[in-house]
């Protein structure tokens, strides 16, 4: 266990957090790069998801691009981009973009989707506007699938986001990096645990957020269903 | 309940994950494949290695089909990493023939070697050289380090050799892989023993390649490490500054075998090396770099133009 606790001692080592390579900055860059990335994913990918899963058109060809996009290298996409773009943040964004998307996009149009119909249609036949419906209705039963979605989008870009480094992009990546590079497993098992530790810590926040947006009555339906846990009362359920 | 139950679940799997995941990086050098028995009698293949740069693998490729055509059995292993990564199995005797650069693996073995001459850095190596290791005669051929500029950057400030930089007024950002930082060469003797003046060390991690080529004409960086061997220097019209101190060592190329390799494939190798000149290395390392051909092709290719093969 002598690696293990040879680098959680680097952790702590306050020596390694001043300075434009100390861990401070590197953590700072780190989350910088991950949350701009899903923030401008989100914003593609929240709108086009509900709009597929609102209409029920497209589906097939959000499936088939963000299928296709999940096949992506991205340490690949970051060297292309960095030959048209240049070295720096921006095209690790990009492809940190372009990994966020699949995941959003499915957790917004499977949310829509997974709405029992016949919700949707009484909502109609109250006289909702179709706004009404997406606002009222469908995002907040929606709403669970979303973040799972994005809560898996975020723990991909932020255990990716080590790979900016590669381009002088900064972030956690560059412990890495350098530990691997000269053979210092230390600095470089110090540089992983703390991206472990930041990929935990979001995780644990989407895992309580997710749990709060489930709707009082979604989450009082759920109780029920918990409670007939035996195969004879799930078939009266149905 | 149930609900709950699952949440428990999944954070013991994450943790549970977690203590097995660090526990495979526990067993010290993660690197260590347990010490090979190596076969005794003429029957074991000769391994040669070569560094994850694409340059040293074409020339382990020509020594592996060099040493094949002698009738040895090779057994290919290359893309090791870097020189902190392979030198301990080097030195452990498990790689048999290497092809290196005498002043950077100077360097690496004696941090307070003297640099010099071509001549004298490679007598000096023969000496660091752990026993069991020899330094076969150097090629012509050399792959050094260098301390690259634009054309541009180069006439304004009249540059035309290391010291030179301290010409310069802006603050410059230099780049190349994240390990120069630790390089007696590096950014720091830059700043303290010519006055340069450094803004900043961007870390681009493809050793010099097409990444920090093209950060140095885009001019995201003013100073970029690039091995004298590459072809991007021609083709973007590049300075490598001259180096009268020897920050940097002569790197001519040389070949490190073990004790297992005879006189007879010893003999081969210095052939092989007193045929590879300066020039060759750099149209080899185009033939990869621009007409994106193979190792195995390019050197044979060479071989074959040599009479070697």
């Amino acid at each position: 266990m002598n690696l293990i606790v040879d680098a959680i001692a680097w952790i702590l080592d306050p020596a390694h957090y001043g300075g434009p390579n100390g861990i401070g900055v590197r953590l700072i860059e780190h989350l910088w790069i991950s949350v701009v990335s899903l923030v401008i994913a989100g914003a593609i990918a929240i709108p086009a998801g509900f709009l597929i899963g609102h209409t029920g058109t497209g589906r097939a060809a959000a499936v088939l691009v963000s299928g296709g996009v999940r096949a992506l290298p991205t340490l690949g996409l970051i060297s292309i981009l960095g030959l048209s773009i240049g070295i720096g943040v921006q095209a690790p964004i990009i492809a940190f973009v372009v990994l966020a998307i699949p995941s959003m996009l499915a957790g917004a149009y499977a949310g829509f989707e997974a709405i029992d119909r016949r919700i949707v249609d009484s909502a109609r036949s109250v006289g909702m506007t179709e706004w009404q419906i997406v606002g009222r209705v469908e995002l907040p039963l929606g709403l669970p699938l979303l973040i799972g979605g994005i809560r898996s989008a975020t723990l991909q870009v932020i255990a990716t986001a080590t790979l900016a480094a590669y381009i002088s992009g900064g972030g956690l990546g560059s412990f890495i990096f350098l530990g691997l590079r000269t053979n210092d497993y230390t600095q470089m098992l110090a540089g992983s645990i703390l991206v472990i530790a930041l990929a935990i810590a979001f995780e644990g926040a989407f895992s309580a957020l997710q749990r709060l947006v489930v709707p009082a009555g979604v989450r009082a339906g759920q109780r029920t269903k918990v409670r007939s846990g035996s195969p004879r009362s799930a078939a009266e359920a149905e | 309940m149930f609900t709950a139950a699952k949440g428990r679940l999944a954070w013991s799997a994450v943790a549970v994950g977690a203590v097995v995941a660090l526990a495979g990086c526990a067993s010290g050098d993660p690197l260590d494949e347990g010490t090979s028995t190596g076969e005794e009698g003429a029957a074991a293949p000769l391994v040669v290695s070569s560094q994850a740069y694409y340059s040293n693998e074409i020339i382990a490729e020509i020594y592996s089909q060099a040493l094949e055509e002698g009738g040895y059995e090779v057994d290919r292993e290359f893309q090791i990493g870097q020189r902190e990564v392979y030198l301990p199995e080097l030195e452990a005797g498990n790689i048999d023939v290497f092809p290196e650069y005498i002043g950077s693996l100077l360097q690496a073995l004696d941090s307070e070697a003297a640099g010099g001459t071509a001549d004298e850095v490679y007598a000096d190596l023969q000496e660091a050289l752990p026993g069991g290791l020899t330094a076969l005669e150097p090629a012509d051929a050399s792959d050094q380090n260098s301390w690259t500029v634009t054309r541009e950057f180069a006439d304004k400030y009249d540059l035309t050799d290391v010291a030179s930089l301290a010409n310069v007024t802006e603050p410059i950002s230099v780049g190349g892989n994240s390990e120069l930082a630790t390089r007696p060469y590096g950014p720091e003797a830059l700043e303290a023993q010519y006055g340069v003046p450094i803004a900043e060390v961007k870390s681009i991690e493809d050793s010099g390649g097409p990444l920090t080529v093209k950060a140095l004409v885009d001019n995201d960086i003013q100073l970029a490490n690039i091995y004298t061997a590459d072809p991007n220097i021609k083709a973007n019209d590049l300075v490598a500054l001259d180096d009268p101190d020897g920050i940097f060592f002569p790197d001519n190329v040389v070949t490190i075998v073990s004790d297992k390799v005879d006189a007879g494939a010893q003999k081969i190798l210095d052939e092989v090396n007193a045929a590879l000149s300066a020039d060759d290395l750099v149209s080899l390392n185009s033939e990869s770099v621009n007409d994106q051909k193979s190792a195995d092709v390019i050197a044979e290719a060479w071989l074959t133009e040599n009479g070697l093969i």
